[in-house]
């Protein structure tokens, strides 16, 4: 079997898959009193997605990635109130705008340490979030972005109050980029970032250039973010300086991990699993649910993930061993 | 302008003793802790809770805040950090992230989201004025003594790093812990005493910046951002790098907050961004080191 097969035998999708995507694309139908939970669960689930290709599959650590999505968000929410109402016109221009940034900020994860690339991550969302909170005559300051209205969707369907139109639309735009995430990752390209996770200096020694893939890896991750930021602008009709904080990042982190890293679902898993423990547990302490989603994440990194999530390894052969 | 610049120079000092005990466990584990900030939170409360309503004098508080978190470090570094040194940097980071946010919701929980109010002795109020013109230089009393004490604290580190045997195989740990460890060196308690006298710096900090910082549960995260500029500028393998680093930031924050103050952050932010991608390993990167 040549490389060839292979790839193409992994790309292929599985039965499973298809009753997923069906199941998903229902729900909104099936369950109309949860439409608007159902929207969430698809905006973060497609933001997750998209820090996958990096943190996944290129093994760069991000802690400023809710800049591509606000910066998505931002820029849906203007493009709606400033030009046309229209939803698709607003988020190509959301797209449009947050891989620009992503391919100039992908100059700026090239060199250093895991350090380093924090830093700079990190910056860049404080410095977008400033920029936001200072032109307040175009964004609306710390009072965020209000008053956007949202045309119909296709001249269609209108976004109500139940939420039906809006999951509906975030569900379609992330399975098509799904598909298109999910194509990139099952190609040679796919299988050339791998190898650079795995090692760089072996990967650059093959004749891999190294920085342009994680160039191109990084723009198409920065757009799938935007387009989940627009996803949220456009839904909500509301952009605030909340898009750009440290805990968004911090969260689509935690998805991520929760869900499992560099495997496309996790991100869809993670994110039905986050939201749906950040509705019970936001439900019984609405003020500190914080204090308990620390405490998940100390718990899954002490732990370990594959522990965590399958009890009946607790107290099998070697749970205590302290195996690493 | 010399009082701004005064006035960043006690910023920066400040923010030296709040971050040097994170650069240091960086250096030499090659740790990620977000959670730094947390220690310094703990000092801060230690500090203003204890004055409020046990009426003990301030002098008194600091050493108690560095105690403090000093304990507070070395039982967290023995139970939670210890098992972490050799995980990835994503463990490290979404675990340090996960004991921010608890620490964050425990203070707001337990002591209440408000802004505390820090009650210095009268001695320390007042401020002192020389010069005229361009040339003014006022001095408030309380800076004067921040900057005193952290001078003095950076003398004395400086002094333990270079002339004494705990020194000395602190910075052979730093360059390479194996071969450190070859020589008979006990990394692990060099590094339990390292943690826990920097997350104690961290809880002076924090007690002495209580009344400039301004104290709330949301410290460790707003200033987080902070500690990471001064140790990814100044770098891990010294303490001058990250002191030049820490003057620098606070000089060039009280400059910009009071020359421009539309653009806030920005101005810092942006240059660090320029700094890390110029120089990724640090602006003071001694030869010699282990390279990671």
């Amino acid at each position: 079997m040549n490389a060839h097969e292979i790839l193409f035998r992994r790309g292929r999708w599985k039965p499973w898959e298809f009753a997923l995507w069906a199941a998903a694309l229902a729900s909104p139908f099936l369950l109309p009193r949860h439409a608007l939970i159902i929207n969430e669960i698809a905006i973060v689930a497609l933001f997750a997605l998209s820090l996958d290709l990096i943190l996944g599959y290129t093994g760069i650590v991000s802690l400023g990635h809710a800049a591509f999505f606000g910066m998505g968000a931002y820029a849906a929410a203007l493009f709606a109130k400033l030009v046309t109402p229209d939803p698709l016109l607003g988020l190509a221009v959301g797209v449009t705008a947050a891989a620009l940034l992503g391919a100039l900020c992908s100059a700026s994860i090239l060199r250093g340490t895991d350090l380093t690339r924090l830093m700079v991550t990190l910056g860049v969302a404080l410095i977008l979030m400033e920029l936001a909170n200072k032109l307040d005559w175009l964004t609306g300051g710390a009072d965020g972005l209000q008053g956007v209205v949202m045309g119909p969707l296709l001249g269609q369907f209108e976004f109500d109050l139940n939420g039906r139109t809006a999951a509906c639309y975030s569900l379609s735009v992330l399975l098509l980029l799904f598909v298109l995430a999910r194509r990139l990752v099952n190609s040679p390209f796919g299988a050339t970032l791998k190898a650079i996770r795995d090692n760089r200096l072996r990967a650059m020694a093959v004749g891999i250039s190294v920085n342009a893939h994680l160039s191109v890896v990084y723009t198409v991750a920065a757009a799938l973010a935007g387009a989940a930021g627009s996803l949220l602008a456009q839904t909500t009709g509301f952009a605030s300086l909340d898009v750009f904080e440290f805990h968004r990042s911090a969260e689509v982190m935690l998805v991520l991990v929760v869900g499992g890293v560099g495997w496309l679902y996790g991100g869809v898993v993670g994110a039905i699993v986050f939201k749906l423990m950040q509705d019970v547990i936001a439900s019984i302490t609405p003020q500190y649910w914080t204090f308990w989603i620390g405490l998940f994440l100390v718990l899954l990194v002490r732990v370990g993930r594959e522990r965590l999530l399958r009890p009946w390894t607790w107290f099998g052969r070697g749970a205590g061993g302290g195996k690493p | 302008m010399l009082t701004i610049l005064f006035d960043g120079i006690a910023y920066g000092m400040l923010l030296f003793i709040l971050a040097v005990g994170l650069a240091v466990t960086m250096g030499l584990m090659n740790f990620i802790n977000l959670a730094h900030g947390a220690f310094a939170m703990v000092g801060g409360y230690i500090t203003v809770l204890l004055m409020q309503h046990l009426g003990v004098p301030f002098l008194l508080c600091l050493p108690l805040a560095f105690l403090g978190a000093a304990a507070l470090g070395a039982v967290l570094e023995r139970t939670l950090y210890r098992p972490l040194y050799h995980k990835p940097h994503l463990d490290q980071v979404l675990f340090s992230i996960g004991l921010t946010f608890m620490s964050v919701a425990s203070a707001d929980y337990f002591i209440g989201s408000s802004q505390q109010m820090l009650q210095l002795p009268e001695w320390l109020k007042g401020r002192t004025e020389t010069g005229e013109g361009a040339w003014m230089l006022g001095m408030g009393h309380y800076r004067l003594f921040i900057i005193a004490v952290c001078a003095a604290l950076t003398l004395g580190l400086q002094y333990v790093l270079t002339k004494t045997r705990f020194g000395s195989r602190l910075r052979a740990s730093v360059d390479d812990q194996r071969v450190a460890a070859g020589l008979g060196i006990n990394v692990n308690a060099v590094f339990l005493g390292t943690f826990a006298v920097g997350s104690g710096l961290a809880g002076l900090g924090g007690a002495l910046g209580a009344e400039v910082l301004g104290l709330d549960p949301s410290f460790p995260l707003k200033f987080m951002i902070y500690f990471l500029i001064v140790v990814a500028v100044g770098g891990t393998s010294s303490i001058t790098g990250p002191l030049l680093a820490a003057l620098l930031l606070g000089i060039a924050d009280v400059a910009g907050k009071y020359y421009v103050p539309k653009l806030g952050g920005f101005i810092v932010y942006s240059v660090m961004i320029a700094i890390l991608i110029w120089r990724p390993q640090g602006l003071f990167v001694r030869q010699g080191g282990k390279p990671r």
